[in-house]
């Protein structure tokens, strides 16, 4: 199976990713070959063999519902590539995208 | 209206977001307070750092299956957590976490009242768990966008209904009642004013026995149970217009402008989002046993409608049963009351009549009110004992309990002087006393002047310095003219 440019185009959009020409063309052969192992493993007969998910067996791994203070609003923002003294600074985002 | 239903059916579904009164997030456990400085109430998994790994809070998974078995919701048994992924700057990770194929409740129902008052059964398709995203500031700033993340990571249930609604009134009544249920279970304070319930509409129209759906439109950003209700009808008759004059709905967002009444496109819409789900691997599944949603069912507080139902045994009117049942705290106060005396009609009078009009005064809840429930009881006990008049205690009685609420009413009740005579003996002193003195009156009677009864009255309740008890002065009077 071979991955189309465009849907590398869509993928790195999705994903907020730019690639120059050169470099898609190379992620189109790297897909390529994973593509090709996935249909390997496809060649297996997997039918009863639930995907694996999780790494752990624990269920239920649940926490009491109590409050922390975990950081501080400046300890929050001081990462940030832009902020004033208490919002991150993003740009103007005119159109609202769906939730 | 009524013309556009003859031809038209609408189709509508409501997809509520209940925003949970937990202490902590969803899957961390920096606070959920309200109106907190901006990024004050946050944590490295709610700002999305690498390396961080969310943990459910069992508040959270608490609250849905309260919901879910106050809704009669099937509870799933194994829960798993997906990623929903999508890129804006209020939710930091990239991705909400929530479920998708794997609901926690399926199925179950609301019981509504339909526009003419009829019982009617909305079904639910499913509610499940997910998280709250930040705020984003539009306007503080004229260059940026300012984002607050304390909001970010709170839980929500999202509960998604049948598209069952006929209109607007029943859309504004299964809110109420979501609502009324959300606070009966103190899951949440179901405020849509200040967003804990949010509520998105879906809704397009058919022709009349057309199996296929029309083209729906979502409106979005409605911010009052009223504004629900318009918006719908609004767009029910929009969209039938558009068809009638040859036109067709186009698939849209809108938006509702309380202003105008009218629903405004908010965007067209475009392709449809990719979100590519998968199952959130840094949360483990969550399996919930029968014993468990046995427990819930157990410390299940009493519903409204179980309420309802009971006052309508203790013969109290669908009108009464209705207000009472409004809102939780008053149905415990007039429960607490109950808890101490028989009377039941008379116990709600007090909440109907008196208590409510103090409340309606001052705009204020049952919460503040200054008397407890059972001093209330105590004064119908002191009416329907006959030691104090109805009027005696609902009038100077009451206000001066609501002057020194700690006070105990019959004492309060004999320092004002107005604990009423009912002592048949006493009584009778004062009726005969009241004959003797006009014999030509008691005559007047003896031949059919009935009339003179009232004067008879007057005498005793004078003599008795107004204390005397109406109901056993009038029965004595009549017996001894009847002699």
């Amino acid at each position: 199976m071979k991955l189309s440019k465009e849907e590398v185009d869509k993928l790195a959009h999705l994903a907020r990713l730019d690639f120059s020409e050169a470099e898609k063309e190379a992620i189109v052969n790297d897909m390529d070959k994973i593509l090709g192992f996935v249909d390997k493993i496809n060649e297996l007969d997997l039918e009863g063999v639930e995907p694996l998910i999780y790494l752990s067996e624990e269920r239920n791994v649940l926490r009491k519902d109590e409050a922390q203070d975990l950081v501080t609003k400046d300890e929050a923002l001081k990462n940030a590539p832009d902020r004033d003294t208490d919002f991150f600074r993003v740009p103007k985002v005119l159109k609202r995208e769906e939730e | 209206m009524e013309d556009i239903l003859k031809s038209y059916e609408p189709v509508i579904g409501l997809e509520i977001h209940v925003q949970l009164n937990t202490a902590s997030k969803a899957y961390s456990s920096d606070a959920t307070s309200y109106g907190e400085e901006p990024n004050s109430k946050v944590s490295p998994i709610t700002l999305g750092h690498p390396g961080t790994l969310p943990m459910l809070n069992e508040g959270v998974l608490e609250s849905a299956v309260k919901l879910g078995v106050a809704c009669n919701c099937q509870i799933r048994e194994v829960n798993e957590f997906a990623r929903k992924n999508y890129f804006y700057a209020d939710l930091p990770k990239g991705y909400q976490i929530t479920q998708d194929k794997t609901p926690i409740c399926n199925g179950g129902f609301v019981e509504i009242k339909d526009a003419n008052g009829a019982d009617k059964k909305i079904n639910l398709t499913r509610i499940h768990m997910e998280e709250d995203s930040g705020k984003s500031s539009h306007d503080i700033d004229p260059f940026n966008t300012l984002i607050d993340l304390n909001r970010a990571g709170t839980p929500l249930l999202e509960i998604v209904s049948e598209p069952e609604f006929k209109d607007g009134t029943e859309a504004y009544n299964y809110l109420s009642e979501m609502r009324k249920l959300v606070r009966y279970l103190d899951i949440s304070d179901g405020n849509m004013e200040e967003g804990s319930l949010r509520c998105d509409v879906n809704i397009s129209v058919k022709p009349k026995g057309q199996k296929e759906f029309g083209t729906k439109v979502e409106v979005k950003n409605l911010n009052s149970f009223r504004n629900v209700q318009k918006s719908i009808d609004f767009e029910i008759k929009r969209q039938v217009e558009l068809i009638e004059s040859g036109g067709t709905v186009t698939q849209q967002t809108r938006t509702f402008d309380a202003g105008s009444g009218k629903t405004q496109v908010l965007r067209a819409k475009e392709d449809a989002h990719d979100y590519r789900y998968f199952n959130e691997p840094d949360l483990q599944p969550v399996i919930v046993k029968e014993d468990y949603i046995a427990s819930v069912k157990r410390n299940l507080p009493a519903l409204p409608k179980e309420l309802f139902a009971k006052y309508r045994k203790l013969k109290l009117s669908e009108y009464d049963a209705n207000l009472l049942t409004e809102s939780k705290e008053l149905a415990s106060y007039y429960e607490e009351i109950i808890e101490h005396t028989q009377n039941y009609k008379g116990a709600a009078n007090w909440i109907m009549g008196s208590i409510k009009s103090y409340l309606n005064e001052r705009a204020a809840s049952i919460a503040e009110f200054p008397l407890q429930a059972k001093t209330i009881a105590e004064l119908q006990i002191l009416v329907d004992a006959g030691k104090v008049s109805n009027s005696a205690a609902t009038g100077e009685l009451f206000k001066a309990l609501l002057e020194d609420p700690e006070a105990s009413p019959s004492e309060l009740a004999q320092k004002l002087n107005l604990i009423q005579e009912s002592n048949e003996d006493e009584l009778m002193a004062f009726v005969k006393q009241a004959l003797s003195k006009y014999p030509d009156k008691v005559e007047a009677y003896r031949n059919g002047k009935k009339g003179v009864q009232g004067l008879f009255m007057g005498e005793v309740m004078k003599l008795s310095k107004g204390k005397a008890d109406p109901k056993v002065a009038s029965k004595l009077v009549t017996q001894e003219l009847e002699k």
